[in-house]
């Protein structure tokens, strides 16, 4: 029946194994695409017409912006289906993700401000996007902020999925008005590379980097998760044979 | 391993049929009967109880009313210490201490939302009433409103005066202020419904609701900047209407979910 | 009006680590009262809070009159009232005034029905003076007003004789047995014995710590 497999995905010992399984299968694709894209992007592609060499940091900045982004939904898809279903091992998932969706932001706002820095002569703009990694950087440090401010493991996934669920509502919302503050004023914004007439050699690379940062973070989610369900779950008795060598 | 051991019962089986039958007959003090939908009560009504009842509560403390008041006008009053007592230099920077300002005094005001309820078990109560929370908390964070947001926004036009905004302009700081406000007091509910057990949130509470306030920030503060300018402000403070009634739908559903959580 | 009848089955609730409630069973029926004993820490709060659907159990469940109080918890909720540690009183506002808010949430309150209920508790003389002036034992003398006033089939009181002199814990037990004479039903934490005449449904129940 439909719900034996949800209930089983449920089950930490069962999401243990598996995700130890899979692993490997997210580790080593991640890894081949990451190389490729990089000799790609920094290596092959062409210099572009405007910014010569120095674009090519956005082989690293793009791909990380877009993680920001993906992680937080997932860390917000994760926590509301734990947060209906009560399913602890979605809480678990959740509390994994924070820290490499921040890890993440500032990979792409320390990127970010060295692209820049070339152009504008500092270090910092308040361009749209910097602007906005950096609200969601605070989104990051408040969810992790607020979970640790709880003794109790439960309460701390439940009231930290809930401000999960608002902070991913509200993601567009704070974009939107960053957006619209910025072209109020004409400040200096960063990315106006000819993103529509990218040529393939440009572009190629960069989707092979989105796809590999993807699924570098699948890979290092499931490891999280292990480790989380591993620190749950201590008291219980399944622990000692799948801990087994 | 059970815990519930020694369940013991007093004579009551046959007890229990003549003291039913003895029951109906027994007009004691306790002459009503317990169908729920009998003198039940609308939400509306009870919704407009815990407004009037978090108005009458306030007014028995007006010394703290104040409080929030005094630190806009005092964070107000840094900037031309800490830049330049000019007007002309104050005027431009005038809707953006404001809005700084007025945030800041609201996440101050934030303390008196849900912290006595919650301690004393009124919260409680609320969950327990058969009425939905969600109307409850919307019924409290409109008094909230009313007692913090809109003397707030009564304010905000002398601060702007002080700043260098001409007189033309009071009325639409006074709109652009007044509705932010409501957005403020909504959205800063559901943080204070997140930290509601939290001993010394303070900082916490700052860092989970600043972010989401940022868009009011933004829209309201261009709303006060056109005014002051002596343009049209129209679009920015549709926008943050737009913000307001957003919040109005779903904020007081989320801060009751927080607060569900806290009392478990 | 149906059979009264709440019932805890095979009730598990842990709190972190600790297993606070493990299969926990109890039936308590229209005119019974229960009376949970326990040491300080054995779960008779949790207990509580868990029959009227504030805490979540982690495994059974408590049926109200034959259904899980989880279907419509407001309809449930319409039909108990809670009495926890602290009584529930704004400490600026009049016993009066706290009883008319309190009450009043739930279901239309008359002026000479609250007159009565403060009466009864015997609390004429300071029904008219802000909370904070009053002591301990009048405070619960005021949260105990409350609970005659809100006209519901189920009450669950943690500790309902706390700061009361032998006076109120006498009046707490003619409270419960003139609410189990009605029918009612009645789930109560306590240290003593509650002064409810036996003869009535009296069932107790002892929860010990892990």
């Amino acid at each position: 029946m439909a719900w034996t497999w949800f209930h089983r995905l449920a089950s930490p010992p069962h999401v243990y194994r598996v995700a130890g399984r899979l692993t490997p299968w997210l580790a080593w694709p991640a890894a081949v695409l990451i190389v490729a894209g990089l000799i790609g992007g920094l290596v092959l592609a062409p210099p572009d017409y405007q910014q010569g060499e120095g674009y090519r940091i956005l082989y690293v900045h793009a791909p990380s912006a877009w993680m920001s982004l993906l992680v937080y939904t997932t860390m917000a898809v994760a926590a509301g289906v734990g947060l209906i279903w009560r399913m602890k091992v979605a809480h678990a998932v959740a509390a994994s993700c924070a820290p490499i969706g921040a890890s993440f932001t500032v990979a792409a706002l320390v990127t970010g401000s060295l692209w820049g820095a070339p152009m504008w002569g500092t270090y910092w703009q308040w361009d749209p996007r910097l602007t906005s990694e950096l609200i969601l950087l605070f989104l990051y440090l408040g969810y992790m902020g607020l979970r640790s401010a709880f003794d109790d493991l439960q309460r701390a996934d439940r009231v930290s999925a809930v401000l999960a669920i608002v902070g991913v509502v509200n993601v567009p919302i704070i974009h939107y008005s960053v957006v619209w503050w910025n072209s109020l004023h004409q400040a200096p914004s960063l990315m106006r590379l000819g993103k529509p007439d990218m040529p393939a050699s440009m572009f190629v690379p960069l989707l092979m980097m989105l796809a590999g940062f993807t699924l570098f973070f699948g890979a290092l989610l499931l490891v999280r998760v292990r480790g989380e369900v591993l620190s749950r779950e201590r008291a219980a008795t399944w622990i000692r044979e799948a801990l087994r060598p | 391993m059970n815990n519930s051991g020694a369940m013991g019962r007093d004579s009551a089986e046959p007890l229990r049929e003549s003291e039913a039958a003895g029951s109906r007959g027994n007009a004691s003090a306790v002459p009503h009967a317990w169908s729920p939908g009998e003198g039940a009560v609308a939400p509306l009504t009870a919704a407009r109880l815990v407004l009037a009842r978090d108005l009458k509560l306030a007014f028995r403390k007006r010394s703290q009313l104040v409080q929030p008041l005094a630190f806009f006008a005092i964070v107000t009053m840094l900037f031309p210490l800490g830049v330049s007592p000019e007007l002309t230099r104050l005027r431009p920077m005038a809707a953006g201490v404001l809005w700084a300002a007025a945030l800041l005094s609201s996440l101050l005001a934030l303390e008196m939302l849900f912290r006595d309820d919650a301690q004393d078990g009124t919260l409680e109560q609320y969950a327990l009433s058969g009425s939905s929370l969600t109307w409850l908390l919307a019924a409290k964070t409109a008094a909230h409103w009313l007692l913090t947001g809109l003397p707030l926004a009564l304010m905000a036009p002398l601060a702007a005066i002080a700043l260098g905004a001409p007189g033309a302009a009071l009325p639409g700081i006074l709109a652009s202020v007044a509705v932010g406000t409501v957005a403020l007091s909504l959205i800063g509910s559901v943080g204070a419904g997140l930290t509601l057990g939290i001993r010394r949130s303070g900082a916490l509470l700052s860092l989970l609701t600043l972010p989401l306030e940022i868009p009011v920030l933004i829209f309201g503060a261009r709303a006060t900047e056109l005014a002051i300018a002596g343009e049209a402000y129209g679009v920015p403070l549709q926008l943050l209407g737009a913000l307001a009634v957003l919040g109005l739908t779903l904020a007081p559903l989320a801060a009751a979910a927080a607060v569900r959580i806290n009392l478990e | 009006m149906p059979d009264l009848c709440l019932k805890g089955e095979n009730v598990h609730l842990w709190r972190g680590d600790h297993h606070v409630l493990r299969g926990v069973r109890f039936q308590v029926e229209g005119g019974e009262c229960l009376q949970l004993t326990g040491a300080n820490g054995a779960g008779k709060t949790t207990l509580l809070r868990t029959a009227c659907g504030l805490a979540y159990p982690e495994g059974g469940e408590i049926t109200w009159c034959g259904e899980n109080i989880r279907k419509d918890m407001h309809a449930f909720h319409a039909q108990l009232a809670y009495l926890g540690h602290e009584p529930p009183l704004k400490a600026e506002l009049t016993a009066r005034e706290n009883l008319y808010y309190w009450v009043g949430v739930r279901c239309r309150v008359e002026r000479q029905e609250l007159d009565r209920a403060l009466e009864r508790v015997g609390g004429d003389h300071w029904a008219d003076r802000p909370v904070r002036t009053l002591s301990a034992g009048q405070k619960r003398r005021a949260a105990l007003a409350g609970l005659t006033l809100m006209r519901v089939p189920l009450w669950l009181l943690d500790e309902p004789t706390t700061n009361l002199d032998v006076e109120g814990q006498k009046l707490v037990g003619a409270l419960i047995d003139e609410h189990l004479q009605a029918g009612g039903v009645a789930l109560a934490a306590v240290h003593h014995e509650l002064a409810v005449s036996t003869g009535q449904g009296l069932q107790r129940m002892e929860l010990t710590v892990e």
